[in-house]
This record gives structure tokens, sequence and C-alpha cells, in this order.
């Protein structure tokens, strides 16, 4: 028998040739060279997937490399995705790799995911977290999902069959970027991101493979300090699935800084019904932008003066914010939420742009 | 007899608490749970968490059986 350097897991029982085959033909897109990303790439390199996708838009720095195992001192202030395909480049010659040097952003993420089977997402902020899930989802691409907090971690596989549950079943709500400290606020041990990393990696394979159980429907939480892991069983919760993007117009519409801030989305459809007594349906376009509105509870209120508008803005008890494409309006919403944090407010998806001319006229 | 549920909080939910588990007496559904964990805990209410019940993800209608472990959830986000 010749030997390879897959021999010793293409003699396990349930992987065989057969699972080696398919993880040659396996392409795996990893979202985040950093303390996740890299112990993920070593195994899956190792592990022999044929062709692996780097999507980074960060630079290596010194503090990075207490976890950022694949980097050394040489590789300060370059690009994560690039150094790290570099650092595999001459290891396997059976490996085709590609470096993204860039974030993944709502105008990117639809072509990067396309030519990729399985998207594995070690990011580090939670925009970045709800985008690749969205995308994910509109793309019915699997998602390896991995986060760490100080001393402990979570895994999961979201999206993997049809009926499997996504990031927004688990967490409905998105999180300020800044309710929850990251690693920089709190600091880690980098053997934390690595144990996470290569639970991740192991689900990769696994998903590949079909070797064993995935964490499908389930999360997995590990406590570095206790040893202890806990599990649980995840189930859809559509209001909360409705809340994300439902088709990829709307998802280049999204801002995922503002989302994760707090203000709530909404359809023109679902704002015309709840208008009314107590609401105010706010346009926050300068005076001079095209179409109008007409409608009987609209109020102007132009963004570049909007501070002024805060004592008329302040007697609705619901307002519900619009501008031309939906990006100011949230900012809108954002900064009267900080003033009212009691007040109902939404953010129009889509804006003006996104009215239909049949509902401009019952409007 | 008594109706007791044990708790089990994880991330930034056990650090502001102090705690990675207590007992506590059974308040019926996760609505009131969450009444009287903020009662108790005023530091928990902005923050996002998700609560499960004998390990699996709870609705606000679901009822806590008596016994019942609750875990609190938050999201992570580091890598």
């Amino acid at each position: 028998m010749i030997m390879d350097r897959f021999e010793r897991q293409v003699m396990l029982p349930g992987l065989g040739k057969e699972g080696q085959e398919k993880l040659r033909k396996a392409s795996v897109l990893v979202i985040g060279a950093g303390g996740l990303g890299c112990p993920i790439l070593l195994y899956l390199a190792a592990a022999g997937v044929g062709r692996i996708g780097v999507v980074d838009g960060d630079e290596v720095s010194l503090s990075n490399l207490n976890r950022q195992v694949l980097f050394g001192e040489k590789d300060l202030g370059k690009n994560k995705a690039e150094q790290a395909v570099a650092f595999f480049q001459h290891k396997y010659s059976d490996i085709n790799w590609f470096a993204f040097p860039e974030f993944i952003r709502v105008d990117n993420a639809s072509q990067l995911l396309k030519s990729y089977d399985l998207i594995i997402d070690g990011s580090d902020n939670f925009p970045t977290r709800y985008l690749v899930n969205d995308a994910c989802v509109l793309a019915k691409k699997p998602l390896i999902f991995g986060a760490v907090y100080q001393h402990e971690g979570q895994v999961s596989v979201f999206n993997s069959f049809r009926n499997s549950c996504n990031y927004r079943d688990l967490y409905p709500n998105m999180p300020a970027a800044t309710e929850i400290p990251n690693c920089a606020q709190t600091g880690v041990i980098g053997v934390l991101p690595g144990i996470i990393g290569n639970l991740m990696a192991l689900e990769a394979i696994k998903w590949i493979t079909g070797l064993g159980k995935i964490l499908d429907n389930r999360i997995l939480f590990f406590n570095s300090l206790n040893s202890q892991s806990y599990e649980v069983e995840i189930s859809p919760q559509y209001q909360s699935r409705a809340q994300a993007p439902q088709d990829w117009e709307a998802f280049q519409q999204m801002n995922y800084e503002l989302a994760c801030e707090g203000i709530e989305l909404l359809d023109w459809d679902e704002a015309f019904q709840r208008a009314g007594h107590g609401t105010m349906l706010v346009d926050v376009r300068e005076l001079d932008e095209q179409p109008p509105l007409v409608c009987s509870v609209l109020f102007k209120a132009p963004l570049s003066e909007f501070e002024g508008y805060f004592d008329q803005l302040e007697e609705a008890e619901a307002l519900f914010f619009f501008c031309q494409s939906g990006i100011r309006s949230q900012k809108a919403a954002l900064r009267l939420k900080s003033e009212f944090p009691d007040k109902t407010i939404f953010s129009i998806r889509g804006g003006i742009d996104a009215l239909k001319s049949s509902q401009f006229r019952n409007g | 007899m008594e109706n007791q549920i044990s708790v089990k909080a994880f991330g930034l939910v056990a650090e502001k608490i102090g705690m990675n588990d207590f007992q506590m007496d059974n308040p019926g559904n996760p609505a009131r749970f969450k009444q009287q964990l903020f009662e108790r805990f005023p530091e928990l209410k902005p923050l996002k968490f998700t609560l499960a019940i004998n390990k699996k993800l709870a609705a606000e209608q679901t009822e806590i059986p008596q016994g019942a472990e609750v875990a609190l959830l938050p999201p992570f986000s580091g890598g």
C-alpha cells in the first residue's frame, strides 16, 4: 500500500477513502483569520480540504500574536488573509488557496460566498456575525459558527439542512456592538480560541465527510476555567427570522452596524397598518428631495437640522422614520432613541425606494 | 412542597452577577422569571441573552417545570 499524507485519517472507520475524496473536493470559506481562523485553517489544510478561501481585511498587530498562531513578528502590519495564505502556500501541494484581503460587507458577501460549499465564521464582532448569518441563509449555505468571550466559547452549525436553525433563532435581538466587550477589552488566553477554532474545524470535517453528528439545531458552550461544556437545543423562531432581510436586495440595504445598535426595521405595509393616533411618520430627507410622500400623519424633520425637531418628535408615542433608501433613517432613529430611550422607534426598511407605486396612492 | 429551580449563567451574565449558578423559587414562566431576575440583578436588564429551560430554547409562554434548570445564554462575538 502506498502511503499518503492522509493515511492516518483514511484508515478511520466512517471516513475512509470516500471521506478523503469528499474533503479533497470540498471548498471552504473562512471569514476572519484571527484567533479562531488560524487554528481552523491549520486543521482544514492538514486534513486536505481541496479549496480554501480566507477573508480578512485586517492587518497583523503585535497584540494578536498570543493567539493568532499563523503569524509572527515578520508579519506585523501585513494583511492577515494574505499572510495566512502565504504561510500555507508551500506546505501542501494539494490545496488551492485564495486570499481575499477585505472585510465581508453587504456589497461583496454574495460574491464571496457563491463559489464555496461551506462557510466558517471566525469574525470578531456582532454586525459581521449577523451579516454572515443572513448572507448564508440567503445563499442557502451551511455555516459553522463559533465565538469566544473571556474564558468561554460557543459553537454551532447553522443552516445545514432545510429545517436547520440559524443565528437569529438563537439571538433574535441584535446586541449593540459595544454591549459585550471584545477580546481587546477583556483579554483572552490564546488556547481558548484555539479550542473553539478546533471544534469549528472538526464540525467542518464532520459536515464534509458525513462523519458523526454535527451541531445542527444545537449550540455547545465551553468554559475553559472549569472545563465544563453545556449543550442547548435550538428551535426555529419565525418572528425573529422575519427581522432578517428576505432577499439580496433587502440585504444590500442593511446597515449591520446601525442595526446592532437596536433600531428595529419595519416594512411600509406594517408601518401603514400601525400608523394612527399617537404615531408619527417622519421623513428625515432634506426638504428638496423627491418624490414627496403624501400622508396624514407625516412629519418632516430633515437630518441636517434634526435636533431642532426633538420637542415635536417627543409628542409621539411611536415613530416611524424613513429616508430615501433606509440608512439615514436608521441614524436618525438611533439619535432619537438615545435621547428618548423609552419611545417605540422604527426605521422603515429600504426607505422611499422600497415604496411601491400602489402603496404611494394608498399612503 | 418546595419548588426550586437551578439557574446557570454564562459569559457576561455570569460575570455581572458574580456566580455561575444559583437556586431560586420557581417563578412559573419565563416572563415572571425575568421579572424576578431583574429585581434581584438590575444590572442584567440592559443585556441581551437567551433563556433555555432544561437545555432547550424557551418561548415566553413555556411553563417552567418543577426542579428545572434554567440557563442564561448571552451571545459571544469574539474571535
